[in-house]
This record gives C-alpha cells, structure tokens and sequence, in this order.
C-alpha cells in the first residue's frame, strides 16, 4: 500500500504528517521524494548504507562520423541540439545544451549516420539506509539542474510493495508533485486555514481528480486562521481526517529536527488511527 | 530598473507575505507572480486583469485509431511510459518528445500543441502585476515564469519602473532557475528550523551557481534563538548580509484572512522590521555595487 503527503502550498506541515505517521506504523518504507529541498532525513536521521547516482541518457556526438545534416536538431522538440554547419568543406559541429535534454532518445535513434551515442549526465543521487525499523530512501537533485521528474522516477523504483510505503511529496501541483504521487493508493493534503492554504488546496485537489488518487485533508494549525478550508472541505465531500493545532511546543519540536511521536504522547494514538480512517487494507 | 527575486528554498516561510509588503512599500514598480504552480500573491493584490493571453508550450502525442495496427513499436520506444497497451497515450506521461509519431510507419500518431495555461497583466492598487495560472497537471511551468518575466520586464521599460518585484517558486529546480534568472538581488527568506537551514543552504548555493547577489532574512527568528544563531554564522561565513530578523507574530495569519499585506494590517514591530528591511534593499540597489556572494 502506498500512501502520499502532498501540499498544494509549502511550509504546511507535510513533511511533519508523514515522518510521524511512518513512525507510527509497522513494517514501514519512507521515500523523500521532494528531491529539490529533501527534508524528511533531518527528522528519521537514517544510517545511510547505499548511494547511487542518478543519470539521464544525454546524446554525445561523433564529430567523425557526423555531417551535419541537421535530422537532430530537427527532431529534438527541446531544442537542446544546435547544428551549426561549417564553411564549405570545413567541418560543421553539433551543440548539445544537456540541461534542456529530456533523455528521449530521438536524436541518437534518427540519427541518419549513427553519429550519436547516449552518454550518462548525472542530475542527482538517490540513497538508501535505515532509521528505527524504517527502511529509507530519498533523492537530491544536483545544484543548478532543472529536471527533477526523472530522479523522482529513480527514486520511486526503489518502492517495496510488501511493506507500508510512506512518500513525502514536493510542494506544489505540478509535474515533480504527479510524477511523485501517481500510482499512490492515498494521498493526505495538509494545508492550513488561510485564504493561501484554500488557495492552494484547491489546486492540488483538481490535480488529485485528474489523476485519479482518492484523498482527504489534514488540517494544521486549525486555529490561525479561519473556517474556510472547513467549509469547502464540507461542501465537496472531502474527508478531514486530522486536525492539529498550533502549538509552540510543536513547532519548537520541527525547529530542532525532531518528530511529534516520542515526545508528545497524546498523538501517538491520532496517528495510528489515521491509517483506519482512510479505509485501505494493509 | 532592478530585478529583485524573493526566494527560500523552503516552501511556507513567508516569502509571498514580504513580497505583498514590499509592493506596498515600494514605489514605481511592477509585480510578477513566478510561483505559477500555487500562485498566492494575488490573493493580497486583489488584481484586476487587463488582459488574458494563453501559454502554449509542447505538445502531446495522439494515436489515430482509425489507423493504428497495434504493432506496438511505439509502445517499446517511448522512455516515458505513456502508451498504454491499449494504445492509448497517457498525456499526464506524455512528455511530447514526438518520438512516437516520427517511427511510427503507419503515421497513426499525431502530435497536438498543448494550451497549458494562462498568464495575465493586471492593474492593481501597487501597480501593474503580471500573473498566471498553470493548467491541472501540466507541466513547462519554467517556460511560463520566462514568459511572465519577458511581460513584466516589457512594461517596466515601457514605463520606466524602477523594480520589478518577484515572489518566486518553492524548490530549487526549473522554474526557480527561471526566477532568479539575470536577477539584480536574491532575497532568501528562511526560518529557524533545521529545514529552514538546510534548504536555505541549497538555495544559496542554486543562487551561488548562477551568480545571482544574495541578501538573507531570517522570518520567526525567535521561534528557536540557537538556530538563528546558526544562521547567522552560516551567513558570515559565506559573507552573505543579513537584512532582518522578523519576530514570530500571530497576527500574520490574520492578515491573510483581511487579504492585505502585512504592513498595511498592522503597525507593530513585524511592520517595523519589513520597513527597514526594504529601506536597507532599497539603498542596497541604489548604485552600490552587487557582488555576488554565495558562491563557494
Ligand atoms: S535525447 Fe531527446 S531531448 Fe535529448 S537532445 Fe536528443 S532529441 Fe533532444
Ligand atoms: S511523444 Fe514521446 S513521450 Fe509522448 S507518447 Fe510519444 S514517445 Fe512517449
């Protein structure tokens, strides 16, 4: 079983709900799949035991073989080939902007001359390990590279379907969020009861429907703000099924790096329930 | 005209809430939203849209079915997974590489221009805003924050602002890389939390990379003091300036309910800190010299 933490908006507490609720399982897996700011390392603290790199096939020239005849740069709908013919009988050359390359293979494939071979690009590494029972596993995507779907995808092959899988998603609703909660069994939206947390839960909301992940709400710092999460939770059906309130002892806990269960004991119990409410069969 | 990109790395630490009071405070300037994923500043501006233009970026593969024969080539090409065994493509998955409909013998797929949103100039009491709403599900949003940001920096031109302000995207990827792009001064807004740090870290070091000036504010600085402490030798360290310290308030989440920026909800010492924190930018984009710091 498979369930995703997501936020249409940032900072709302999504990397809080799903390290406590990890900790609260049995026979649990955590994937930290917010490979641009992953977070959830700094509360687990996992012994890290694997670490991989992650690559993208990138298109690499043989200048030798290549006569610029222009088919890549053609066929690329990125825009990451550039040839630039040369002066009569002087050699032209091809430019590759990687950044820009999505790895799909159509440049090396339609090559008339089989002149372009993939080449591995690192954008990131993914690594693995252990914290209390709870096998790890989380993305950081290099500095200064753009693409983070195809490292979440990496990071996802690691899924273990005989354990309890917990994915902590990026914030927003666009492709890194979908490519981290598709195929997920349940996804939990935590927002907070402002007009910015409204704003941005109805997002994600109409992003979960497109996908077809089934979804309910959890509610943090209910109490800063006003009812209308509440109200447009209850005029579209949308289970809530927690609600936290603000409380400086927890955010004190978040400062310092540290999960809710262990150090306040009353919501041991509101966490294990959770996994009920949400109707899914271990 | 300068370009100034409020950023954090971190999402909900109070980037959109400053960016909404330095557009109170500043004058002679354009907004732009860049946050297109979950754009918020609107909802402080209030806007009313001038003019609407759509964002079309990419393409999605469609199979004919009239003349599809199944031989299923295209089904063992695509590197995206979006072709189903059913022969029907996934346009969630669907990159729109155009792999599919260029080996495909039977020229049974062809590939349709993506409307994937729209973007907008508004008036708002501030001054021109330009904003924009990425569709469900699409993706591209780095093109979109470029295509807003060529917008905002025509009218400033046009008529001759003095900033634009950008309230910027969570993360450090594509449409991050697309904010702080050729941006005059970064501002990173980060909180006192080991997340807070952490993301802060990779945000300047993002800004580093693409030799972007840096200037630090520290939001509910006094939520955890240590921490704050830390902050600040990571700054001197890496020589970066720290332009305010705002003290925890449980007043900015009401001000988000009264729909107006900070610091024309309150006057207290938040309000105080926001002002002199613009006063500070404001005489630091005035002819002093930017060096880029943050790099290592
Ligand atoms: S692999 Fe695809 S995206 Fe990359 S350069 Fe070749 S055609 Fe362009
Ligand atoms: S256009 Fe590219 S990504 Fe889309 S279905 Fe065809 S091969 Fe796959």
């Amino acid at each position: 079983m498979i369930i995703s933490i997501a936020s249409g908006k940032g900072g709302t507490g999504k990397t809080t709900i799903a390290v406590n609720l990890a900790l609260s399982l049995e026979n649990v897996q955590f994937l930290d799949c917010d490979v641009e700011e992953p977070n959830a390392h700094l509360f687990l603290k996992p012994v890290i035991s694997e670490r991989m790199s992650a690559y993208i096939p990138i298109p690499e020239v043989a200048e030798e073989t290549c006569d610029c005849c222009g088919r890549c740069q053609e066929v690329c709908a990125f825009n990451s080939i550039a040839v630039l013919p040369g002066e009569i009988r002087e050699h032209g050359s091809v430019l590759i902007f990687s950044h820009l390359c999505h790895g799909c293979g159509a440049c090396s494939l339609l090559c008339p001359l089989d002149a372009i071979r993939e080449v591995n690009k690192e954008i990131g590494i993914v690594e693995k390990g252990f914290s209390n029972g709870i096998q790890f596993v989380h993305g950081k995507l290099n500095i200064g590279e753009a693409m983070s779907p195809p490292l979440i995808r990496q990071v996802k092959k690691h899924v273990d379907p005989t354990k309890t899988v917990i994915i902590d998603a990026p914030p927003g609703t666009t492709c890194p969020v979908i490519e981290s909660v598709k195929g997920s069994d349940y996804c939990i939206l935590v927002t907070e009861p402002t007009p910015f947390g409204l704003n941005d839960l109805v997002l994600a909301v109409e992003m979960l429907k497109t996908i077809g992940v089934p979804f309910g709400i959890i509610l943090n710092r209910y109490d800063i703000g006003d009812d209308c999460v509440d109200v447009y939770a209850r005029e579209n059906r949308i289970p809530v099924l927690m609600k936290i309130p603000f409380d400086r002892e927890i955010a004190s806990l978040y400062s310092k790096g540290l999960p809710i269960i262990g150090y306040k004991s009353e919501y041991d119990s509101e966490f294990k329930k959770l996994l009920i409410k949400l109707n899914l069969n271990p | 005209m300068k370009q100034i990109v409020i950023i954090s790395g971190k999402g909900g630490t109070g980037k959109t809430v400053l960016t909404a009071s330095f557009a109170s405070l500043a004058h002679n300037k354009v907004m732009v939203d860049c946050d297109v994923d979950a754009a918020d500043l609107h909802l402080l501006l209030h806007p009313s849209v001038k003019e609407r233009f759509e964002f079309r970026s990419g393409q999605t593969a469609r199979i004919d079915k009239a003349l599809c024969v199944e031989c299923g080539k295209c089904i063992d090409m695509c590197r995206f997974d979006a072709i189903g065994k059913d022969f029907i493509i996934d346009p969630i998955a669907c990159e729109g590489c155009g792999l599919c409909s260029r080996i495909c013998v039977y020229e049974a797929i062809v590939m349709e221009e993506n409307i994937s949103g729209e973007w907008f100039i508004s008036d708002t009491r501030f001054g021109p805003f330009v904003h924009a709403r990425l569709g469900i599900a699409e993706d591209n949003s780095g093109k979109l924050v470029s295509r807003i940001r060529q917008a905002a920096k025509e009218i400033a031109v046009q008529e001759n602002k003095s900033y634009i302000l950008i309230d910027g995207p969570p993360g450090i990827g594509c449409p991050v890389i697309a904010s702080i792009t050729d941006t005059d001064l970064a501002v990173i807004v980060t909180e006192p939390t080991l997340s807070g740090i952490h993301d802060m870290l990779r945000i300047i070091d993002t800004t580093g990379h693409f030799q972007i000036p840096v200037k630090v504010v520290i939001n509910k600085y006094d939520l955890n003091l240590e921490n704050t402490r830390k902050i600040n030798d990571i700054c001197e360290s890496r020589n970066i300036e720290i332009v305010g310290r705002i003290p925890f308030s449980a007043e900015v989440p009401r001000s988000l309910v009264q729909a107006v920026p900070f610091v024309e909800y309150a006057k207290d010492e938040v309000t105080a800190e926001i002002i002199s924190i613009w006063n500070t930018m404001e005489s630091i984009l005035q002819g002093k010299n930017l060096t880029t710091k943050g790099v290592q």
